[in-house]
């Protein structure tokens, strides 16, 4: 069931803007409403990637994010979005344990990546990064040449394969294939922008992982720059899970299944917390929200 | 429009012109180019002072003679002038303490810059750079005293009270602190991204210092190692103390050599007669010495452009 409906939602063919999104949105939409959290919970997402219950994140004393439980499906494009400082990039960075790189971060409750526990003391991180890759919001290419950055991860990882292969072929789904092809040598610095992106994807996808996290990965790129990643994202669902983490609506309803929003409530002692407050299909939350504080934040009235 | 803008500037003065004239720019701007053209003038004056005596050096003793034989005795009574055993001496030397300060303070930088917790780098970092804050004239004495006798002495019976390996040794111990800092603050300057992104790859920790991050601090790295080299080059007390003053031609670093610069000292301030052909070698040797720097530096400028070129 669940197959069908991500084939019609990913069909290239179909109309991609914001107006267009009830077209596309024909996946299950009965969510349920959680009365102890007043979070909306979708029914099912599918194959469960991430399941997360009770997560809190905490940079030492101090709670970054409270409570969020909910599950990611598989082969899904999940958006995050809230006002800053509520905890999205928080939130994501502790699905492939980037947080421990934090001296003082921990995360407490279950998240759990297909039933396995990530912060069970006997799991390494390394391989919990190989799995789940990241792409940040400034394009990060290391000072080397193109075909090296593709090739770090998959050395790195002692993966053996046809490195020359691999290389075209991550370039080629990260659509920049033809436009480095005659200069893989050249330095990655020497790439606009937006192809440093696409690299950085490219660099991702080489150490073949099964999700990507993205971190407002458009949020330095210009309009034709973010419509390409933005379409990668669709390419690259039917073989991946996402996550993405973005300040602009319309992306999140262009490109995503799934929508969480998250906001920062002050506590008694005037501790700003990050909580998710909503979390459905992506044309429910934008069309008929059940709190009225998503339905402030995406009509522009909040944050 | 018009009303208001004559209101503003009455008198029909333009309204944009400078009303209070600045001083204190005037002031600065002058003091800025006296300081710039202090440093300027005397560079200039030290390479006339040195190149006057070198010249009349050179009508007298042939270029050949100065750089292709291999005896220096300027102070017999038959002298030799071949500048040769003093290269050798600064060459082997200083190879000596670069084999010790590049391993040890590119060890440093990256246990500092990567590894170490931030408490530990507070305390680390001061304490290395103390070794830096040393006087040569400590590091010789330690070099003479101790390294040759309680530690050379036991493993090389046959050493010499003076020789190049403890000189060597000590004065790479000296240059650590300049590498190690100068190639930490490199690597503390690489973007905390790009460390992210390689561990986001799966990346160990060793496989992002060594592979990501040395290599985008490497331009900051190789002026580090060679600001160090040029001050083992340029270093004159160690070597006067723990290596001797002995112009060997010899690559073994058991025995005693004079370097470029213990003879300008030793010779500087022996009773050598102004004017007199000993007087002016101490000119040539300097030129020498100012040439091959002036080279090294020439080297790490171009390197440094070229990984920047390469890499930013
Ligand atoms: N390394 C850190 N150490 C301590 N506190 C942090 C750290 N990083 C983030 N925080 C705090 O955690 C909270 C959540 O930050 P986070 O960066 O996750 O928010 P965000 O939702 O991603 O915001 P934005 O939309 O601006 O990126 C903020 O109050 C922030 O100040
Ligand atoms: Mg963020």
């Amino acid at each position: 069931m669940m197959s069908g409906t991500m084939s019609e939602i990913h069909d290239p063919n179909a109309p991609q803007s914001t107006s267009d999104l009830a077209n596309t949105g024909r996946m299950d939409v009965s969510a349920v409403l959680d009365e102890g959290r007043g979070v909306v919970v979708p029914e099912s997402v599918g194959e469960v990637v991430f399941n997360l219950d009770d997560v809190h994140v905490f940079y030492g004393d101090f709670e970054a994010v409270r409570d969020v439980t909910m599950q990611i499906g598989r082969n899904e494009i999940t958006a995050f979005i809230g006002p800053s400082g509520c905890g999205k990039s928080t939130l994501l960075r502790s699905f492939n344990r980037m947080n421990d790189l934090i001296p003082g971060a921990r995360v407490e409750g279950l998240l759990a990546y297909h039933g396995f526990d990530i912060y069970a003391p006997d799991v390494d991180p390394i391989e919990v990064r190989r799995r789940i890759g990241m792409v940040f919001q400034k394009p990060n290419v290391f000072p080397k040449s193109i075909y090296e950055n593709v090739a770090y991860g998959p050395k790195v990882n002692g993966m053996k394969v046809n490195m020359d292969d691999l290389v075209e072929e991550c370039l080629t789904r990260a659509a920049l294939w033809d436009e480095v092809k005659d200069d893989l040598k050249k330095s990655a610095y020497a790439l606009s922008g937006g192809q440093q992106q696409r690299l950085v994807i490219a660099r991702c996808i080489a150490v073949k992982p099964e999700v990507i996290l993205m971190d407002e990965p458009c949020a330095s790129l210009d309009p034709i720059a973010t419509a390409k990643i933005e379409d990668l994202m669709k390419e690259l669902a039917a073989d991946y899970t996402i996550v993405i983490v973005t300040h602009n609506m319309q992306q999140a309803a262009r490109v995503s299944d799934r929508t969480a929003f998250f906001t920062a409530d002050v506590d008694a002692q005037g501790v700003r917390h990050g909580r998710l407050v909503e979390y459905g299909p992506t044309r429910s939350i934008f069309t008929a929200p059940n709190d009225p504080r998503t339905e402030d934040y995406i009509s522009g009235r909040f944050g | 429009m018009t009303t208001a803008t004559a209101s503003s500037a009455p008198g029909g003065l333009n309204p944009l012109r400078q009303t209070k004239p600045r001083y204190g720019e005037a002031v600065i701007r002058g003091i800025l180019v006296l300081a710039a053209a202090v440093s300027l003038f005397t560079t200039f004056g030290i390479v006339i002072s040195v190149l006057i005596p070198s010249l009349e050096f050179f009508a007298e003793i042939s270029f050949t003679e100065f750089l292709f034989t291999t005896t220096w005795t300027p102070l017999f009574a038959n002298p030799q002038y071949g500048v040769l055993p003093l290269l050798m001496g600064t060459f082997v030397i200083t190879v000596i303490a670069v084999l010790v300060a590049i391993p040890l303070g590119l060890g440093s930088a990256i246990y500092l810059s990567e590894y170490a917790s931030p408490k530990a780098r507070k305390v680390l970092k001061p304490t290395l750079e103390v070794l830096a804050g040393i006087p040569t004239v400590v590091f010789g004495f330690f070099a003479l005293e101790f390294i040759t006798v309680y530690v050379l002495k036991p493993i090389f019976p046959d050493i010499q009270v003076f020789n190049a390996l403890s000189a060597g040794l000590v004065m790479g111990i000296m240059i650590i602190p300049t590498i190690a800092s100068l190639s930490e603050d490199a690597m503390a300057a690489v973007p905390s991204g790009l460390r992210d992104g390689a561990y986001a790859l799966g990346a160990t920790k060793r496989q992002t210092a060594l592979r990501v991050v040395v290599p985008a601090a490497l331009s900051g790295i190789v002026a580090a190692f060679v600001l160090g080299v040029s001050r083992a080059i340029g270093e004159t007390m160690i070597v006067t103390i723990a290596a001797g003053l002995q112009p060997n031609m010899t690559l073994n670093p058991l025995q005693g050599m004079q370097t470029m610069t213990s003879y300008i000292a030793a010779a500087g301030s022996g009773d050598v007669p102004t004017g007199s052909i000993e007087y002016k070698s101490i000119f040539a040797v300097g030129l020498l010495l100012f040439i091959i720097t002036f080279v090294m530096n020439m080297i790490s400028i171009r390197l440094v452009r070229k990984y920047r070129q390469a890499y930013q």
